[in-house]
């Protein structure tokens, strides 16, 4: 067990490099890996190849790793709470909640004659995402308190997607061309809109919102079992609970705020690290979802870079089969 | 070792204990009875520290409940409720593991003690062989064991179980019984458990907790057996039951 989940560390390592350098190498212009390799290290004999290589796609693939990495984590963390394999951020509503947050600010505050500097709106997009989350997390925590049945959360999460789409519309409807066409471009998810201003707010809240969840991996192990179990073995419930939103909602709602909503990774990548690893322990579990969740962004954005099409699309058409699949084949997969 | 005092539990306007007192001590094995509703849950929850205590107060191990945290009362009272735990990938070793909690780091880094101490509970509950299988590939009463064994684990005086027996035919109640038995004696521990087997309470235990809404009777069980409780308790029109040959007569 121990020697599988080793090899899978090393192999799942070794494919998001060379996925890596796929990705710088691909593009519009296509560089040749020894001259990526170059740029990398600072050799290149073109400043135009190098400039390329390190600001547009190193950004953009760094984006995301971050992107793949947060959201299957935050995924996994709302499965083991919520004790359901179809919970995930965009599943119960949460990525619906930061959109609601960066829709209300970027069509709102035209509306109210509002503009600030670049780095005001990028610390704006991400909080009106980081509020927007956060209280739909709050609603749902505080319904699956009273309520036990799984169902009805997925339900209300739904509802909360649809009622937040119904809202965006208005706004939409109400808004100026130019901030409706920067509002329609960010529903469709880019990993490339990202500027230096703003992921200068990206990683550091992802990389906390990662140390965090690595702070619960005992509360999640202890989870798996039940609240009552968790309880009983000295867990301090109320703590572990709200570590896990915040982890959540600042990976999440990050991610979202800057990359615009991303389906289907926070809910299929989970089980695509449990089918491989086949272990329900979060030390192994997290990191294996993690380094999936980084393979698995780092893939679509090249086949979207491919085709030419909004990752949104690529995620959806890659997860959508592995989410059917849990669906029929695993009844009792966690 | 488990002291009820003074102890008054409900929901609300219904109460179902009422000024209840009772003690348990080491090394017994206690059947708690009562009718579907009575409040055995209710007790066993309040005593684990889930649930509310209205008036009066428990005492673990010469502590009050309500001073004792999380993490140091994971340490006196270990827990086994009636949720089913199937889940794939969860390996029946890292579940008993769990069990480690209160006393592991903040990643439950087991040490060589930790390791010792899993492999003994689970051999314990005769499960060692089952250390490397999943807990979505076991019977009911394999995953009542090693529940038990990750109860065990915790290393706590007190050992808490909420009808264990339940779902599990007639010879596996009798062993888990007879393993609860064993364990109180051999372990020192102080388990108590609720039940809907009269038989097992009956002929296993060494005492007999039941509740009488809104009181608590514990007696030994030669003494309960005699005292007319049991049979005045689960009787009713169609059913009479004879505590002292264990007998259920039908009427008419």
């Amino acid at each position: 067990m121990k020697r599988r989940a080793a090899w899978l560390f090393t192999s799942l390592s070794i494919l998001a490099l060379l996925l890596l350098l796929l990705d710088l190498a691909v593009g519009s212009v296509n560089i040749p890996l020894r001259e990526v390799w170059a740029a990398l290290t600072g050799a290149a004999y073109d400043p135009t190849t190098a400039k390329i290589v390190v600001s547009i796609r190193l950004m953009k693939a760094v984006v995301a790793i971050l992107t793949g990495a947060a959201l299957a984590v935050s995924g996994l963390q709302m499965q083991t709470l919520f004790r359901n394999p179809l919970a995930g951020p965009y599943v119960l509503g949460i990525s619906s909640g930061a959109s609601l947050g960066v829709a209300i600010f970027i069509l709102g505050a035209p509306l109210l004659g509002l503009a600030g500097s670049p780095v005001m709106s990028a610390l704006g997009v991400a909080g009106a995402a980081w509020v927007g989350a956060a209280v739909i997390l709050a609603v749902i925590a505080a319904v699956s308190r009273r309520i036990k049945d799984i169902m009805v959360i997925l339900i209300l999460g739904m509802m909360f997607s649809s009622g937040v789409g119904a809202v965006v519309q208005i706004l939409q409807y109400l808004s100026h061309e130019s901030a409706l066409k920067t509002f329609v471009v960010w529903t469709m998810g880019s990993l490339g809109e990202v500027t230096s201003t703003q992921m200068g707010l990206l990683l550091p809240a992802v990389l906390i919102g990662l140390a965090i969840a690595i702070a619960v991996i005992k509360p999640l192990n202890l989870l798996l079992l039940g609240e009552n179990y968790a309880r009983t073995s000295g867990l301090n419930i109320r703590r572990s609970r709200s570590l896990i939103f915040l982890s959540t909602t600042l990976l999440a709602g990050t991610v979202t705020a800057f990359c615009g909503p991303i389906g289907f990774v926070g809910l299929a990548v989970p089980h695509v690290a449990r089918m491989l690893f086949r272990n329900a322990d979060h030390r192994i579990l997290m990191p294996g979802a993690l380094l999936s969740g980084i393979v698995m962004m780092l893939a679509c954005d090249l086949v979207a870079k491919l085709l030419s099409l909004p990752i949104n699309t690529i995620t959806a058409l890659l997860g959508i089969p592995i989410v059917v699949w849990v669906v029929i084949r695993n009844k009792n997969i966690m | 070792m488990l002291e009820l005092e003074h102890l008054t539990l409900g929901y609300g306007e219904r109460i179902l204990l009422d000024n209840v007192s009772a003690r348990f001590s080491a090394g017994q094995l206690v059947a708690l009875l009562g009718r579907n509703g009575s409040g055995k849950s209710t007790l066993l929850r309040a005593v684990s520290g889930l649930g509310r205590i209205l008036k009066g107060s428990i005492r673990l191990a010469g502590r009050e409940l309500q001073t004792l945290p999380p993490d140091k009362l994971a340490t006196i009272v270990a827990t086994v409720t009636t949720e089913r735990v199937r889940i794939a990938n969860l390996y029946c070793e890292d579940v008993v593991a769990l069990g480690r909690a209160p006393y592991t780091n903040w990643i439950g880094r087991m040490q060589a003690e930790d390791a010792r101490i899993v492999a003994r509970s689970l051999g314990l509950v005769g499960m060692g062989s089952f250390a490397r299988k999943t807990m979505d590939q076991m019977s009911d009463g394999e995953c009542q064991r090693v529940m038990i064994a990750r109860a065990l684990a915790q290393d706590t005086p007190i050992i808490l179980l909420d009808e264990p027996t339940a779902f599990l035919d007639l010879p596996n109640r009798y062993e888990l019984g007879a393993l609860l038995r064993r364990l109180a004696h051999d372990e020192q521990k102080c388990i108590l458990f609720s039940t809907h087997d009269l038989d097992i309470a009956l002929t296993l235990c060494d005492a007999i907790a039941l509740i009488d809404t809104p009181h608590l009777h514990v007696l030994p069980t030669a003494e309960m057996a005699r005292s007319g409780h049991i049979e005045r308790l689960f009787r009713n029109d169609s059913v009479s039951f004879d505590a002292t040959t264990g007998t259920v007569r039908l009427k008419q």
